[in-house]
């Protein structure tokens, strides 16, 4: 280990000690001080995100390869997630400071938790070594499954924590496995090592069986079918504002490392896996699209299109090319903003009470608060992936990705299955303008304005000029698709 | 700086949605301040033909371009431009659009701002549809009308609007999406090809330039080509629609406010027909000789199923949504029969069921405002109530039938002439069409305005007031100038006709071929 390498790690080693000071905060009598937990934690975030910008230029020209025995790099694709978390994670906890506030739990330990769970996202970002990805999940599942049960005396809350901790385990448990039998075949755990042996193995089961181990392991943290059971259950169980970190900024993590072993690791054998990923994909956008047709419950609905979305970003994956890896980036972060506002719109209806949010309480939205019904109509086409919102362009890259590596069928099903989901969306849409609302009370805080107006915007923006993120995804792409040897457009 | 026309033409009903949603609030001023609105933008549509120069043909027909990079990395353009067939379709817009908003100063009772505000966004999206050169562009104005035409339908619907509403937007979508899968694979073709499923590309690089395709569209392999057009297929068919994609139709129709029925007849269904002139028939010729037999005949039994069930409603408004599906048979028709008389005559016919089925609803409209039914037990004898109101729907129900000197007859003759010159026997099926179109329209009559005025709500209706004669009066204008002289609209799509003939079968205009043509007459 250099000086060079913690330069790589210096925001992720600043996380870790702002997190730690955020949970000895109480120890040493900030408790009462509960206003400060967020300011603190956004200080924090402000901090790590300009040391992310800040390192990344200082290693700019040094070998990404390098760092901590090849474990860890700090390429264009981690730096576009690692933002993409900072932020989402800063908006997560805006979401959640009112909900804190009306608790009787402690502030301090849950943005530590949050905190936490952001070193093991970045981590998994920079990791290009199963060992470094591995732990980064670990350090992000381990907090999360303690966030989902952080409101302790509610049964939901802990059923939802008991419920993602057993599966969860188990899945890590599995992704391990398929991690070992990979090593004992290419005898690496390096992603480059592990490409450069596969490049002379011509068929081998037991590597085959270690790819579908370490598939199902990930699908499970992407919530794919038939990996996704948990979803709803814990979406629904678990605080709003973590149910949204689940969905977006923990999936997004598991999608970045997902998108990052597969193209640089184990693209020798994309024509043994990227059928079975097809699979996956196809039921995830049928069975998660399907399903939420008939949920009530607004939590519950939203966890199933967000497997159905998993089945999207899968479109990008197995493709294996450059449009479907930018498509991979573009769809993470239009999806991520456009839950975020979403979430932030349920928040404003029923922060009261901690039972799920039914489809019904949107009843008359649009006379209570126009402004932001507008804005869930925006953000819910933009999940549709209606122009002239940012969801189209991500899922125009993907869909192209698919059309253009052959899988005809599976673009089929995706566009079809994009249409089917307009159906639930709009029964949201349906109730905020078509239907006469109760006099319901409606909490607009300023933290959920904020995050709703900046999801907005992005959604909007990128949606009426998205040259700028296509460009920026291409260039943040590219060292993963130099890897994949996949570059013949990303130039472009 | 250049600002282009057309994107004036386009963006003006924008604007005034938003100075609407940003500084009205008394609906009164609203409801004038976005008829005004539609009417200059009507005006500067006629400008546009004004300045429109119809003799230049071949690959310049496109006029009053305007081209700027939008996302460079994908290849695509903000790329405007229109010819005689999309001028045409544009300046309808522009007069139904202010028909539409017009004819709803009574009708919309409730959340006015918002109305006027969706009519305008949708007015927007759908002269920009007409507008786009490049497919991305294109598409994404065509998603664009479908949200406000939903809210239309959804809010001031009748009594089953959410059911139409949702309908109507997921048959829409569904059949975009393909068509998008469509323009994914054209796409691809022109640049590097799907290596594995072994097509070649062309290496053109990305574009997604509509006149680049016209180019390269011979040179499709046939298999692509018929996978494509089908993509296409779904997508216009669901929105003409034709049979058997047409069950939206009835429901939306029937349950949208009197505008939303205007627009969705005039405009939202040529979207589909347009779609077929403009993009499957110049860049897929072999895919469309190959279905060509396909929808011919599903073209055929739409005229006759259509006008079939139209014979048996009970409700006004459904009967002419019906009788839709019928007249949209008579449009693909005449552009399948690929010849520049049949591809004419179906340009014309868009327009005219436009205005003829246009001015029906409206119809239909006013007398549902005075009695709240829309049933035609409900009425009888009329005609000595409404004299004025039974002879403007006596007119619009003659043009909508092909009566001659009303416009009608010119677009349904031009097919005729058209469809009999490639087969004899498709023309003999569309002209038992017509036979039944003035079966159910005469009938329809004859029940509503005939006959003895025995139901007592109708001895109170009131005749049409000046608002609703000055609408009628517009329309039936616009009816008998197209039905005595259609010269200049001949005149306009004259070359746009030849271009699309032209790549779709290359054959016809050469001599050998002509002169074989001119024998068999």
């Amino acid at each position: 280990m250099t000086w060079n390498d913690v330069v790589f790690m210096l925001p992720e080693i600043i996380l870790s000690i702002g997190a730690s000071l955020l949970l000895i905060a109480p120890v040493v009598g900030w408790r009462a001080r509960e206003r400060s937990a967020k300011w603190a934690m956004l200080i924090l975030l402000a901090i790590t995100a300009a040391s992310v910008i800040i390192c990344s230029n200082v290693v700019e020209n040094l070998p990404q390869t390098a760092a901590f025995s090849s474990m860890f790099a700090l390429d264009g694709f981690a730096i576009f997630f690692k933002l993409l978390f900072v932020v989402a994670i800063a908006m997560i906890a805006l979401l959640s400071d009112d909900f804190l506030r009306e608790s009787r739990y402690s502030a301090w330990e849950y943005y530590s938790l949050l905190a936490f769970a952001l070193v093991g996202m970045m981590f998994m970002a920079s990791g290009i070594h199963l060992a470094s990805i591995y732990i980064g999940l670990e350090l992000m599942s381990l907090s999360s499954y303690i966030l989902a049960g952080f409101f302790k005396n509610e049964e939901k809350s802990t059923e939802a924590a008991m419920k993602y901790f057993v599966l969860g385990t188990v899945s890590s448990a599995i992704l391990l496995y398929g991690i070992s039998l990979i090593y004992g075949v290419t005898g690496s755990l390096n992603l480059m090592t592990i490409a450069k042996a596969m490049s002379t193995i011509i068929t081998n089961d037991a590597l085959m069986f270690g790819i579908m181990l370490l598939g199902a392991g990930l699908c499970f943290k992407i919530a794919a079918v038939p990996f996704h059971v948990w979803t709803p259950d814990v979406y629904e169980g678990a605080p709003t504002p973590i149910a949204a970190f689940l969905s977006t900024a923990s999936k997004g993590a598991a999608v970045a490392i997902f998108a990052r072993i597969f193209y640089v690791g184990l693209h020798d054998f994309q024509l043994d896996w990227s059928n079975i990923l097809a699979t996956i994909s196809a039921l995830s956008m049928i069975l998660g699209n399907l399903a939420a047709i008939t949920q009530d419950n607004v939590k519950r609905m939203l966890a199933y299109s967000s497997i159905g979305h998993a089945g999207y970003v899968l479109l990008g994956i197995l493709s294996l090319n450059a449009m479907g890896l930018r498509g991979v980036l573009i769809y993470t972060l239009v999806y991520v903003f456009a839950n975020l506002g979403i979430w932030a719109t349920v928040l404003m209806l029923r922060r009261h009470t901690y039972a799920g949010e039914r489809v019904d309480d949107f009843d008359g939205l649009h006379q209570r608060a126009p402004f932001w019904a507008f804005a869930m109509v925006i953000f819910l086409l933009s999940l549709g992936g209606i122009p002239p919102t940012a969801g189209f362009i991500g899922k125009y890259f993907l869909f192209a990705a698919a059309v253009q590596s052959g899988f005809g069928w599976l673009a089929i099903i995706a566009v079809l299955m994009s249409a089917v989901s307009m159906f639930f969306y709009f029964r949201i849409v349906v109730a905020m303008y078509l239907k006469e609302g109760h006099e319901a009370e409606v909490a607009i805080t300023p933290n959920l304005k904020l995050v709703a107006g900046v999801c907005l915007a992005i959604t909007l923006l990128f949606g009426i000029l998205p040259a700028p993120l296509i460009n920026q995804a291409t260039r943040s792409s590219n060292w993963v698709a130099t890897r994949a040897a996949v570059l013949t457009h990303a130039g472009r | 700086m250049d600002i282009g026309i057309l994107n004036v033409v386009t963006y003006l009903p924008l604007l005034g949605a938003a100075f609407i949603l940003f500084f009205f609030t008394d609906p009164k001023k609203i409801r004038y301040f976005a008829t005004m609105v539609a009417v200059v933008d009507f005006i500067v549509s006629l400008f546009l033909w004004k300045y429109f120069d119809p003799t230049v043909g071949g690959d310049r027909i496109f006029q009053f371009r305007w081209t700027r990079d939008w996302i460079p990395s994908l290849g695509v353009k903000y790329d405007f431009g229109v010819d005689g067939i999309a001028l045409l379709l544009i300046v309808m817009t522009t007069f139904m659009g202010a028909i539409a908003i017009w004819s709803s100063f009574t009708a919309i009772d409730y959340r006015q701002k918002e109305y006027y505000v969706l009519l305008l966004l949708l007015q927007t999206g759908m002269i920009g549809t007409f507008c786009a050169l490049d497919f991305f562009l294109f598409y994404v104005f065509w998603e664009v009308m479908l949200v406000p035409m939903y809210f239309i339908i959804g809010i001031w619907g009748g009594a089953r609007k959410l059911y139409a509403a949702i309908k109507f937007f997921l048959y829409t979508l569904a059949g975009s999406v393909l068509m998008l899968l469509s323009i994914l694979a054209l796409y691809f073709f022109n640049d590097g090809g799907i290596p594995f499923l072994h097509i070649t590309g062309l290496g053109n690089g990305y574009s997604f330039s509509v006149l680049q395709y016209h180019e390269i569209g011979h040179l499709i392999p046939p298999t692509l080509q018929f996978w494509i057009f089908l993509g296409f297929f779904f997508g216009f068919a669901i929105k003409v629609p034709m049979f058997p994609f047409h069950t939206w139709l009835p429901d939306a129709h029937t349950e949208a406010p009197t505008a939303g029925s205007i627009i969705l007849a005039a405009v939202l269904l040529k979207m589909g027909t347009y779609g077929f002139i403009r993009f499957a028939l110049p860049i897929l010729p072999s895919a469309t000789k190959q279905l060509l037999p396909f929808i011919i005949g599903l073209s055929i039994v739409g005229i006759i199923y259509g006008a079939l069930v139209t014979l048996v409603q009970k409700d006004m408004k459904k009967l002419i949504a019906y009788s839709s599906v019928s007249h949209l048979g008579f449009v693909m028709l005449g552009m399948f029969a690929l010849n520049p008389m049949g591809l004419k005559g179906s340009v014309i016919q868009m327009i005219n069921h436009g205005i003829s089925t246009g001015a029906l609803f409206l119809l239909v409209g006013i007398i549902y405002e005075r009695r709240h039914s829309r049933m035609i037990a409900d009425y009888g004898g009329l005609a000595k109530q409404m004299p004025m109101y039974a002879t403007l729907f006596l007119i619009a129900a003659l043009s909508s039938m092909g009566l001659p000197a009303l416009n009608g007859f010119i677009g349904e003759f031009t097919i005729l002439l058209g469809v009999a010159n490639r087969n004899i026997w498709w023309a003999v099926f569309a002209a038992i069409g017509i036979v039944l179109g003035a079966a159910y329209l005469l009938w329809l009559y004859q029940r509503v305005f005939w006959g003895p005025l025995d139901n007592p709500a109708n001895k109170n209706v009131r005749d049409l007031n000046r608002r609703e004669l000055g609408l009628l009066v517009a329309l039936v204008a616009v009816m008998v100038w197209i039905g005595i002289y259609p010269k200049p609209i001949f005149d306009l799509i004259d070359k746009p006709v030849e271009y699309v003939v032209r790549k779709v079968d290359p054959g016809y205009f050469n001599p050998a071929q002509a002169v074989r043509v001119a024998e068999s007459k």
